[in-house]
């Protein structure tokens, strides 16, 4: 099967370990990857902040980018969300946009719904001999509701010991340019997440989206509480011959 | 009196940073949050069919507001044939104007009231006090917020950013007839302020009231309420003021069936609500008087997307899962709604003129948790976003905005920027300056990678 991967503009400028690991999972379950160069990013963080008309150029750059694949697999669950959820609200309904959207749209996966939805596929053949506590980060959560499906991968990892994260459900804070525009709260849901991460003894605190690692990540580095972040895709990617 | 919200400075930034220093606060908020939302959570979860309620529920709200000239003529014919007086009030000046002349007319220069969101939105008893009319809040929680001289911060629960000890001195300090030794325990609270309410409600001869919902097939009104009081406001006194909000209204009696077990369930958690009175225009021996109010809503109801914050019922469950809400408290929105249907009603009742108004539709980090329990379906996320496009954006931040949407608009131009940021990897700052330093002041940033993924994958797996 042929998938082309949306790598998104934070994978791909702070995060290019999550992207390479994605191509190396992906390619051992079988697929054949491809990067079209022209992407660049999904327009969230302009729509979400009020700056539309960005938004819109920038949905319109990825629906001409990705349109004629099969599957496009994007490693975080909140741009996905954005494409599947947010894209068919910037167009007005029969327009040649929304026509366009409606192709390219319900293509686009979430990494653990393309595993488990069209490779079917569980037990991807990782191993991981860590202590992994899971946040389920809202987007993936509330909207695409991912559901189980990230546990279900993580449980089929050998040697990994799945850790249940307290208030999981609760939003970390990081909300993109919510967490510059209210920074004082945003920093306190992010101590009381990271609170949680702590209280569950986890070496590893895995999610499907960088960016909501990214803010408590930075909150545990400035803590220097040991614990490491990583996405999803690393963990499933890692086997006996390469972890 | 409880001040008025109107013209409050600040913005909801400043505010909230000053409620999350707040230890007590928060330990309060957190505390009586999720306690409700755990009540909540299970009487929702018993029901097989709430998503269907749900669905009904929107659906009802929906089919009102698409007629609702035609109702509220309907509703107007209704009461007025029953006995009741119809006024209609285009905005908040209006309504204080009606009211006033309404109990001045009684001769009378006390009111009692069971809590009413629409009054508190236009500012009625500072209204009525600057014509020499008291007005007695006979809710527990609102006599709290009235006699601390304070402003609401929940909707259910007024008062929730007050504990025990000190609901304790506010009753020493203001209610003369309160016994020395009263304690702290809720028992001995509630009924120091029943005491203290009792006489009023048997002296006043002119109450105020909202309603829940207004049945446009039977003129009919309808108040939920815990405490009885609304059941005595409703029925002692001679003459009743009804203040309603013109989105109040369901099309027909039988649409109660889905209201009275969305509202109590999602509001206090309960199976069904203890006091629900309903009266019909005017009972004997009373005048009854329904002021409907306006104020900005027919500007609500023309906007497509933010229309459907006027399902909202007022149940206050997006409040009570709001992880902004629960560290911010109810004051940081400077308005009688706070929470996330505060964050998107104020905005479009109000405009988004001052700089308090246009903070609110960014106060939330769109985690959607307001949406999934919200009874009616408002996709409050969705109308946070669309108000964001309309709010005013700062000079920086829009040129900051328009050359990230440049870069971003091309591939070659983001390798360029990725590999600027990559070759000065190392002299990125710990801590950054101006407006980015909120991030670094609490989070180490993510170190830059030494090659961007695009240019990773130019390098190894390009065919
Ligand atoms: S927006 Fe929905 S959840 Fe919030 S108070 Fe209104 S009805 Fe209740």
């Amino acid at each position: 099967m042929r998938v082309a991967l949306f790598i998104t503009c934070v994978n791909d400028t702070l995060f290019p370990g999550t992207g390479k690991a994605v191509v190396s999972l992906l390619r051992r379950l079988g697929c054949e990857v491809d990067f079209p160069a022209a992407q660049t990013c999904c327009g969230q963080m302009h729509v979400n902040t009020g700056y539309r008309e960005e938004g819109v150029r920038l949905a319109r750059h990825f629906t001409e980018v990705f349109s004629g694949y099969d599957a496009v697999v994007a490693p975080s669950g909140s741009c996905a969300a954005m494409v599947r959820e947010q894209y068919p609200k910037l167009v007005r309904p029969g327009s040649r946009g929304a026509a366009a959207i409606g192709e390219v749209a319900p293509k686009v996966y979430e990494l653990s719904e393309f595993l488990i939805d069209v490779l079917k596929v569980e037990d991807v053949g990782a191993y991981f001999p860590h202590r992994v506590t899971y946040h389920p980060t809202c987007h993936s959560l509330r909207g695409l509701r991912l559901g189980d499906r990230p546990a279900r991968l993580l449980s089929h990892v050998r040697g990994l010991e799945l850790v249940p994260l307290p208030a999981a459900e609760e939003c970390c804070g990081f909300g993109g340019t919510f967490a510059v525009k209210n920074p004082a709260v945003s920093a306190a849901m992010g101590a009381d997440k990271v609170r949680n991460v702590l209280g569950t003894g986890a070496e590893v605190l895995c999610a499907a989206d960088n960016s909501c690692l990214m803010h408590i990540g930075g909150t545990l580095n400035r803590q220097k509480a040991g614990v490491r972040i990583m996405h999803l895709a690393e963990i499933l990617a890692t086997t006996e011959a390469t972890g | 009196m409880s001040g008025t919200f109107l013209g409050m400075p600040g913005n909801f930034p400043k505010n909230a940073e000053k409620a999350v220093q707040d230890s007590q606060l928060r330990f309060n908020l957190r505390k009586a949050t999720h306690t409700i939302r755990g009540k909540r959570a299970s009487v929702v979860d018993e029901l097989p069919d709430w998503q269907e309620l749900r669905a009904a529920g929107k659906a009802i709200k929906d089919e009102t507001l698409r007629h609702l000239d035609r109702y509220l003529v309907q509703l107007e014919d209704a009461v007025t044939g029953a006995g009741g007086h119809v006024h209609w009030a285009r905005d908040a000046a209006e309504a204080n104007r009606i009211v006033t002349g309404l109990v001045k007319a009684t001769g009378e220069s006390e009111v009692v009231k069971v809590k009413s969101m629409a009054t508190q939105e236009i500012g009625l008893n500072e209204a009525l006090a600057e014509h020499g009319i008291t007005a007695y809040e006979t809710d527990l929680a609102e006599l709290i917020v009235q006699l601390g001289d304070d402003f609401p911060s929940h909707i259910l629960v007024p008062a929730i950013h007050r504990n025990r000890a000190e609901i304790r001195e506010i009753f020493l300090d203001k209610m003369a007839e309160t016994p020395e030794g009263l304690t702290d325990e809720p028992a001995a609270l509630a009924e120091a302020a029943r005491l203290h309410l009792r006489e009023r409600f048997l002296r006043s001869k002119v109450a105020i009231s909202g309603a829940n919902f207004m049945v446009a097939e039977t003129g009919t009104l309808v108040v939920l309420e815990s405490e009885g009081n609304g059941r005595m406001c409703l029925t002692l006194p001679e003459t009743l003021i009804s203040v309603v909000g013109i989105e109040k209204l369901l099309p027909s009696w039988r649409d109660l069936e889905v209201f009275l077990q969305l509202l109590p369930r999602s509001s206090t958690g309960e199976r069904m609500n203890p006091y629900t009175s309903m009266w019909t225009g005017a009972t004997e021996g009373q005048d009854f008087h329904l002021v409907l109010l306006d104020n900005g809503r027919t500007d609500v109801l023309a906007d497509e997307v933010g229309r459907q914050a006027l399902r909202c019922i007022r149940c206050s469950a997006c409040l009570n899962v709001c992880p902004v809400y629960e560290r911010a408290g109810g004051h940081a929105y400077g308005s009688v709604y706070p929470g996330p249907i505060g964050a998107i009603l104020t905005p479009q009742l109000r405009g988004m003129g001052s700089e308090l108004d246009a903070s609110l539709p960014y106060a939330s980090s769109l985690c959607g948790a307001c949406y999934d329990v919200c009874p009616v379906a408002i996709d409050i996320p969705e109308v946070l976003v669309d108000l964001r496009a309309k709010a005013p954006h700062g000079r920086a931040e829009r040129a900051g905005m328009r050359v990230a949407g440049w870069v971003l608009g091309n591939e070659v131009r983001l390798a360029k920027a990725q590999r600027l940021a990559t070759r000065f990897r190392k002299l990125v700052p710990r801590r950054l300056p101006g407006p980015l330093s909120a991030w670094t002041d609490t989070r180490d940033l993510p170190e830059i990678p030494e090659e961007s993924f695009r240019d990773w994958w130019e390098r190894h797996e390009r065919p």
